[in-house]
This record gives C-alpha cells, structure tokens and sequence, in this order.
C-alpha cells in the first residue's frame, strides 16, 4: 500500500495499468446487486414479466381504445371463443377480451403501486419514529400498531371503503391503510438495527438535527428490507384489489378491472370458462412477477438472508 | 408461568378496545344515513327524526360509543337495520360456519406445509425442495377466488363431485378449505423450509451426530422440534389472515358465514351488522395471538425460565 494516497501500489505488481485496472475495478453497490439478482433466473423472469405489463399498461391506448373496443358494448360480437380477431374471445357484452385485459393493467398497478406508497409513508414514520426514539415511546406506539393487526387487513380495507364509498382513492387508502401494520413492523425492526451504529453516533455527535439523522442516515440504511417488503406487498395489494372489486365493493363495472371482470363471467362460467380464466391468469402473472422480483431483490440486497 | 398468562390476558382488554374504537370511529365518520337504509321507501323527514333519537344517532361521538361498549358488556350487539332482528341472533348462525371453514383449512394447511418444508430443508438441493419451492411461490401468487371459481368449474360443473355452495356435508367443505389454506400452505412451508434449515445448522445438531445418533433422530427430534417454533408464532397470524381471506371464500362458495354476512351487511349499509363481524372478527384475532403466545412460551423453556428468573428476584 502506498502510505500516502492508500492505494494499492502499482510499481511493485506485475500487472500492467490495464490489468490492474480490471482487477481492481471498482464496483458500485447497485452494481454488484444488480450482478446477484442477474444470476437469479426465476428473478430475471419476473422482472421481464414485469416490463411487459408495465409495456402493456403505458401503450394501452396505442393497442386498443378505451372508448372504442374496451367499454363498448356490441351486441353482434358477444361470447366469441378464443382465436381469430380477438386472442382471448369476447365478454357476454361482446367486448374484446385481451383489450380490457391490457387496460386492466393500468388499474392493477396503478392501484398496487400508490397503495403500497400510502402504506410506506404512514409506515415510515411510524416504524422510524418508534424504532429510533424507543423506550416508553416505542411501546405505545407497538401497541398500537398490534391493535391495528388484530383486524385482518382485508376486513379493514372492507369497512373503509363501505363508509367511505369506492373511488380509486379510497381504495387506494383503505388498501394503504390496512398495510400500514405489518409494514411498520418491518420499518420498526430495521430502524433498531441501525439505530445503534458508529456512523448514527457520529452524526450525533456532531450536532445533527434529529430529523434530518432519521432520514438521512437512519431510514437510507433501512432501504433494503423496506424496498423487499414493499414488492412483495405489491403482488398482495394487486390481488387485493381485485378481490374487492370481485365483492363487488371496489372498482365498477364497465371498468376493465380484472377481479370486476371475473365477477362478470361468473354467470357464463360453464359455457364459456375463458371469460373468467384469462383476467384470472393476468392476476396470477402480475402477482407471481412482483413474488419474483421481491425474492430475487430480498437475495441481492441481503445476502445474509439467502439461505 | 401464571404471572405471564395473566399479563397476557390483561392485555387483551386494551386491545379489544382499541379495535372496537377503530372500527366504531370509521364507521361514525361514513357519510349516508342510517334512516335510509331503516325506512327504505317509506322515509319521512318526521320519521327519520323519530328514528335518530331512538337510536341516539344525534348523541355526540363518546357518548355513543360507551353505549354501545355498555350493552356489549351485556351481550348486546344492537338490532339490524335491514332486518330488525337483533345481530346476536345472525352471528350465532353465521360464526359456527366460519369456525368451522377455518378450523379445517388451518389444519389442512399445516397437515401439508410442515411435512413438506421439513422435507425440504433436509435435502435443500433435491428436486422435492425445487418443486415445494415453486409450489410455495406459485401459491402465494394466485387469487384465492379465481382458484376458487376454477375448481367449482373442473370438480362441481364438469365433474360433479362436490356440491359447488354451500356447507351442509363434509363434502362441501373440500374445496372452500382448499382455496382458504392455499396461500398459507405455501407461506408456512417457506417458513418451516427456512427454519429447519437453520435449526440443521445450529452446533447442537452436529453434536448429536458426533454422538452417533440416527439421522432420522436427528432431524425429527432435535431440529424439528427447534424449527416448529417459529412455525407456530406464524400459525396464529395465519388464523386471523384467514379471517380475512374467508370473506372471499364465503363468497365464493355461498357459504353463510361472518366473512358473507360482512359482505352482505356492507353491501346493503346494515352499520350493526358491520360492527358486530369486524368486531368478533378482530376478538377472534386477538384470542388466537394470545393461544400463540402462551403456546411458545409453554414450548420454549426460555419464556418460563425467564419469568421464573423475575419472580426469584423480585
């Protein structure tokens, strides 16, 4: 090592600047995450899974039109098997099938995705504030939180959007709300893991602001299980949703939601089972690549983890 | 050991509390009124005024909710609002059925998981684990109701071997329990798949071998009974998520349980039917995570030693 600078010394290796370049490359963190997950192949098949939905949602409008094929209703067309012109058949309403499929994408994520963010703000601050002040403080709001888990988070999700009515948002919310629990605890349990570490000290020690320790130092060291957490409580808020909507208590129909559709096709089941198998299967496949991601993600971000 | 039961059970009671003022408060804060959902077409500005004060809806928020925590207390969850029968009378119905559904699925799910994880953990690199693993996350990634709807297609429409609603004989109960267990099955084999496999790790496992004691001994006794721990804490949370996923299944099914009279109850904005099955329905939670507890401290020496140690000193 060289006393001065603290790199390694070149004049005494054998290895020319280029070798030695390659050897000791630096890599960055994301970089040697993103080589585990790479090497995960179920993980890389649900991160391509993935993109394709995402594909499918943004060009939804390009592939089919809202108000043209995937709302309209036409009578000629109605309960047409698979094949030909429409890949997945037509709906007892003579709506093409794969169409509102592709835009149920877009309800599916959307609502899997902002749901998840409602439940990661609440959780945040409730995980770091218990996790980081502790102590009597802690213990409260634990108890809280173990109150809020009592009742089973679909039920919550149920009686709030009963009293409040089922618009996207309220969904929205009732899913993120009834998340916030299970997520805190995650939060929380990081949070104790960092807390007690040289560089929070330090940065105490220096005279930080509490807040700014929290966010800056604290919660960035806590992403990992956060981001882990938060994939796989994707794929749970995206059944969820259209779990509601099949109760009949979340998005409506003409509406391309999946569960909503799966609701529509109960009555034609036995004649035609492909009404209700292929808004099925987009759930399955949505849910299974966000499984995937999360697993694949929970193996490069902490190693420790992987058995 | 006592001290730490009773503790647990006091703190059940802020508990309960809590979810009863949770739920009451949500529902308090909906908009609509309750008068219409009584007097249906019949609604007159007199009689829903008539009404209101009967029911004390006019009374501020506290004072409301210590009525209805009082006549709770007296076994009185409050008359329909559809119906006009008290709740009590629906819950009795509707609970067994519930009890019953999850009672089998719970059992369903551990009969299948533990054998399996454990299997699984004992050779990690075997084909069986390959294939438990993607049953697990092939589990974990479908809707309970879709999978519901589908076997209702293959074994009751095509098929015609099981009733496709209902729960009148044993039969009925297959495919609801299946669909219900589903999710957990898988959740509770990864868990038993990662704990056993840590347990295998642990020095006293190496020890044991070192003795020369038999392979299956090994495993079964010494790890098994280690690894089951965290299985159990996850048994009870699962109890009270199948609350939750019974909703759906009962649905699914036209099974008339707490989850459909739930479902039903919001659907037609019968408030005390609504209250009265979240409220027994976050008890039930409650109770169970209380069976957990005990349970790991009956099973794990060092929760009783460890009250043992406190009384010692104290």
């Amino acid at each position: 090592m060289d006393a001065k600078t603290g790199q390694p010394c070149l004049k005494r290796t054998s290895l020319s600047r280029k070798e030695y370049m390659k050897a000791f490359k630096k890599t960055s963190r994301l970089r040697e995450m993103w080589d585990i997950f790479r090497r995960n192949r179920l993980a890389v098949i649900g991160l391509v899974i993935l993109l394709i939905f995402v594909l499918l949602a943004l060009f939804a409008n390009i592939i089919a039109d809202y108000n043209t094929v995937v709302i309209k209703v036409d009578p000629a067309n109605r309960l047409m098997t698979p094949g030909g012109d429409h890949i997945f058949g037509t709906d007892e309403l003579g709506r093409d099938i794969f169409a509102r499929i592709i835009h149920g994408t877009r309800i599916s994520l959307r609502l899997g995705v902002c749901s998840v963010l409602v439940a990661l703000f609440f959780a945040s601050i409730i995980g770091a504030s218990a996790g980081y002040i502790g102590g009597r403080f802690d213990d409260v709001v634990m108890r809280i939180v173990d109150i809020m888990a009592c009742i089973p988070s679909m039920v919550l999700a149920i009686a709030i959007v009963a009293s409040f009515g089922s618009s996207e948002l309220n969904i929205i919310m009732a899913l993120g709300i009834s998340t916030v629990a299970s997520m805190s605890r995650v939060i929380r349990s990081a949070v104790l893991s960092v807390r007690d570490m040289e560089y929070v000290e330090a940065a105490r020690a220096i005279g930080q602001k509490t807040p700014k320790i929290v966010f800056a130092h604290v919660l960035v060291n806590c992403v990992a299980p956060i981001i882990v957490q938060a994939t796989l409580m994707i794929a749970i808020n995206i059944m969820n949703v259209s779990a509601l909507s099949f109760l009949g208590m979340g998005i409506a129909a003409p509406s391309p939601e999946w569960g909503c559709m799966i609701a529509g096709a109960r009555n034609y089941m036995r004649q035609y089972p492909h009404l209700m198998i292929a808004p099925g299967l987009a759930i399955f496949f949505s849910a299974f690549a966000f499984n995937l991601v999360g697993d694949g993600l929970r193996d490069a971000l902490d190693p420790k983890l992987k058995q | 050991m006592h001290r730490y039961i009773i503790k647990r059970v006091l703190l059940m009671i802020p508990v309960v509390l809590g979810v009863l003022f949770i739920v009451f408060s949500i529902l308090y804060l909906s908009p609509g009124d309750a008068t219409t959902t009584i007097l249906g077409t019949s609604w007159t500005p007199e009689g829903a005024a008539e009404i209101r004060s009967h029911l004390g809806l006019d009374d501020p928020f506290f004072v409301q909710f210590f009525r209805y925590l009082a006549r709770l207390l007296q076994g009185d969850l409050g008359a329909s609002y559809v119906t006009g029968l008290p709740v009590i009378q629906q819950v009795k119905i509707s609970f067994p059925n519930t009890a019953i559904l999850v009672a089998v699925s719970i059992t369903l799910a551990v009969l299948v998981s533990i054998p399996i994880g454990t299997r699984a953990a004992i050779k990690p690199n075997s084909l069986f684990s390959a294939i438990s693993t993607a049953f697990a996350l092939v589990g974990i990634s479908a809707p309970g109701f879709w999978i519901g709807l589908l076997l209702v297609l293959l074994f009751s429409l095509k098929l015609g071997w099981l009733p496709a609603a209902g729960l009148g004989s044993w039969k009925a109960v297959i495919m609801p329990s299946i669909v219900l267990s589903l999710s957990y099955m898988a959740g509770l084999s990864r868990m038993m798949r990662s704990s056993m496999i840590e347990a295998m790790r642990m020095d006293y496992i190496r020890t044991a071998r070192a003795k020369g004691v038999k392979s299956h001994d090994v495993t079964h006794t010494h790890a098994l009974k280690n690894a089951l721990l965290p299985t159990i804490t996850l048994i009870g949370s699962y109890t009270g998520e199948m609350l939750g996923g019974a909703v759906i299944c009962e649905t699914v099914f036209a099974i008339p349980g707490m989850g459909r009279l739930m479902v039903e109850s919001v659907l037609s904005r019968d408030i005390p039917c609504v209250l009265a099955a979240v409220t027994i329905m976050a008890i039930c939670v409650a109770g169970m995570s209380l069976i957990t507890d005990l349970a790991y401290a009956f099973f794990d020496p060092r929760i009783k030693a460890q009250y043992a140690r406190e009384r010692a000193v104290g």
